[in-house]
């Protein structure tokens, strides 16, 4: 292990760019930029979003949604957070275990508005280009994308395998993808006919930059939901997550209208810098943090 | 048998696939925001030579294989099998069949050291050392003083091996140094 950065200090001057280009952005909008807790008492049901436990305490946020959320229904006007975000076991060319989130809420907007708002922030970082849109359906089921032989037969692996390979082929360019189907909403709100949900993210030059919902507001779903989760947990051997009572006590008392999205800041980087490793952007990826 | 579970999986790891031994080339980590987490990773099969392309689910195991890869230093063939010996001072001798011998039968030249890979004590492949010294046995007449008009001509070497590019003032009789990844002359030897 060597004391130097794992960034250059070429990468870590465009990083701090970035970052105020991005509060800028926010700024020149009325958001306001909030700072809740990275360390929680609870951490979150999803069994693909693994949290890394603190014993004594509780978990490392995997995202500000849960406190960003609870501030909303608080009466938190339009709002963003930049900071650290973390995950479990996550470790490669694109993932390091701690890393930094972009997550805003805006009231009011569905998810058509905000996709048009992340469009426009990515303009402004990367410079302007258009965003085609394709569906999940397109995506996963067409024969463009041919994934290698595998060793995963159950229908959910195949899915999210092919998901995952047919996004590392959306490349040059950027992406939307929507139309999710139902079981992989997560916390967006389904369209009328149940089918499919207000989901959306963002790929760029194949790599996955921004996730965001037209927001499920309902208390009573969002609990079949986690239980879902809790369901599919146990089907992996994995432990069984609390879902966080003061989120199904904001959600309770009312969470406004709004989309939310969260982006990958440090991959965005990545684009701007055309890094192929994601360390080589942070000041200290994990094998030297 | 020991396993190795995709988070251990680093370059250079001997395993077995699909009942092949193998060397991991890469690996990568790929997994959705929302996604299962998936490896994929490259392999070469030490058998055929092949790169193979596979991915896993995060956290599956695969078995290790039991490979070595070791220096001998090759004696002799006998039309069947290529005999290699040791160099640790036990004199031990393992044969080695056309198929783990493969193309580096062009290259072998008697106490050459090689390098042998084994599999359950099992050669399964060989690797001739990068540059090695073998004698013309047939080529065109060379065309003395020709040292610079830059023709080539194909030449046949000891091992029975023919190469093409070389130089026209070559003769037979005389020692070629070649590099063995390439299959090309290098220089005409001391």
């Amino acid at each position: 292990m060597a004391w130097q950065p794992s960034a250059s200090i070429a990468a870590l001057t465009r990083r701090a760019r970035l970052l105020g280009a991005i509060r800028e952005f926010f700024a020149a909008r009325d958001v306001l930029e909030v700072q809740t807790p990275v360390l929680g008492q609870f951490g979150v049901t999803d069994p693909d979003v693994p949290g890394i436990a603190v014993p004594d305490y509780g978990f490392l946020q995997t995202s500000p949604e849960y406190f960003m959320k609870r501030l909303l229904a608080a009466g938190m006007p339009d709002c963003y957070q930049l900071g650290p975000a973390f995950r479990d076991g996550e470790s490669g060319r694109l993932h390091n275990p701690e890393f930094t989130l972009l997550e805003w809420y805006r009231h009011d907007y569905d998810d058509q508005q905000l996709m048009a708002e992340v469009a426009e922030l990515v303009s402004v970082l990367l410079g302007p280009a258009d965003v085609a849109t394709i569906s999940y359906a397109e995506l996963v089921f067409s024969d463009r994308y041919v994934a290698h032989p595998c060793a995963v037969d159950a229908p959910r692996d195949v899915l999210d395998l092919r998901f995952a390979e047919a996004c590392r082929q959306l490349s040059p360019g950027r992406f939307f993808i929507v139309d999710y189907p139902a079981d992989q909403a997560a916390l967006a709100r389904l369209r009328p006919a149940q089918d499919p949900a207000a989901r959306f993210e963002l790929v760029i030059d194949g790599i996955e930059i921004a996730n965001g919902y037209w927001e499920l507001v309902d208390a009573d779903e969002h609990e079949r939901r986690f239980a879902q989760d809790n369901r599919l947990r146990a089907g992996r051997g994995l432990p069984s997550v609390e879902a966080d009572p003061e989120l199904l006590a904001a959600l309770r008392s009312g969470l406004p209208d709004c989309a939310g999205v969260a982006v990958g800041v440090d991959r965005l980087l990545m684009l701007v810098l055309q890094q192929p490793r994601i360390g080589a952007v942070m000041p200290f990826a994990w094998h030297s943090a | 048998m020991a396993t190795y579970s995709t988070n251990e999986f680093r370059s250079g790891m001997k395993v077995l696939l699909e009942g092949d031994p193998c060397t991991i080339l890469e690996n990568e980590f790929v997994k959705p925001g929302k996604g299962q987490a998936f490896n994929r990773v490259k392999f070469r099969n030490l058998k055929s030579g092949r790169v193979w392309e596979r991915t896993f689910k995060s956290g599956e195991s695969i078995e290790a294989a039991d490979v070595m890869d070791l220096d001998m230093e090759y004696l002799y063939t006998d039309g069947e099998f290529w005999h290699f010996m040791r160099t640790d001072g036990s004199f031990e001798q393992v044969a080695a069949a056309a198929a783990a011998v493969g193309e580096a039968s062009n290259w072998l030249k008697e106490q050459d050291v090689c390098q042998v890979t084994l599999w359950n004590e099992d050669p399964i492949a060989v690797t001739p050392p990068n540059f090695v010294e073998l004698e013309v046995t047939d080529t065109d007449p060379g065309l003395k003083g020709d040292t610079a008009s830059g023709g080539t001509k194909p030449a046949t070497l000891a091992t029975g091996a023919t190469i093409k590019g070389v130089p026209l003032f070559i003769n037979i009789g005389d020692v070629l140094k070649i590099d063995t990844r390439t299959g090309e002359y290098v220089s005409r030897a001391r």
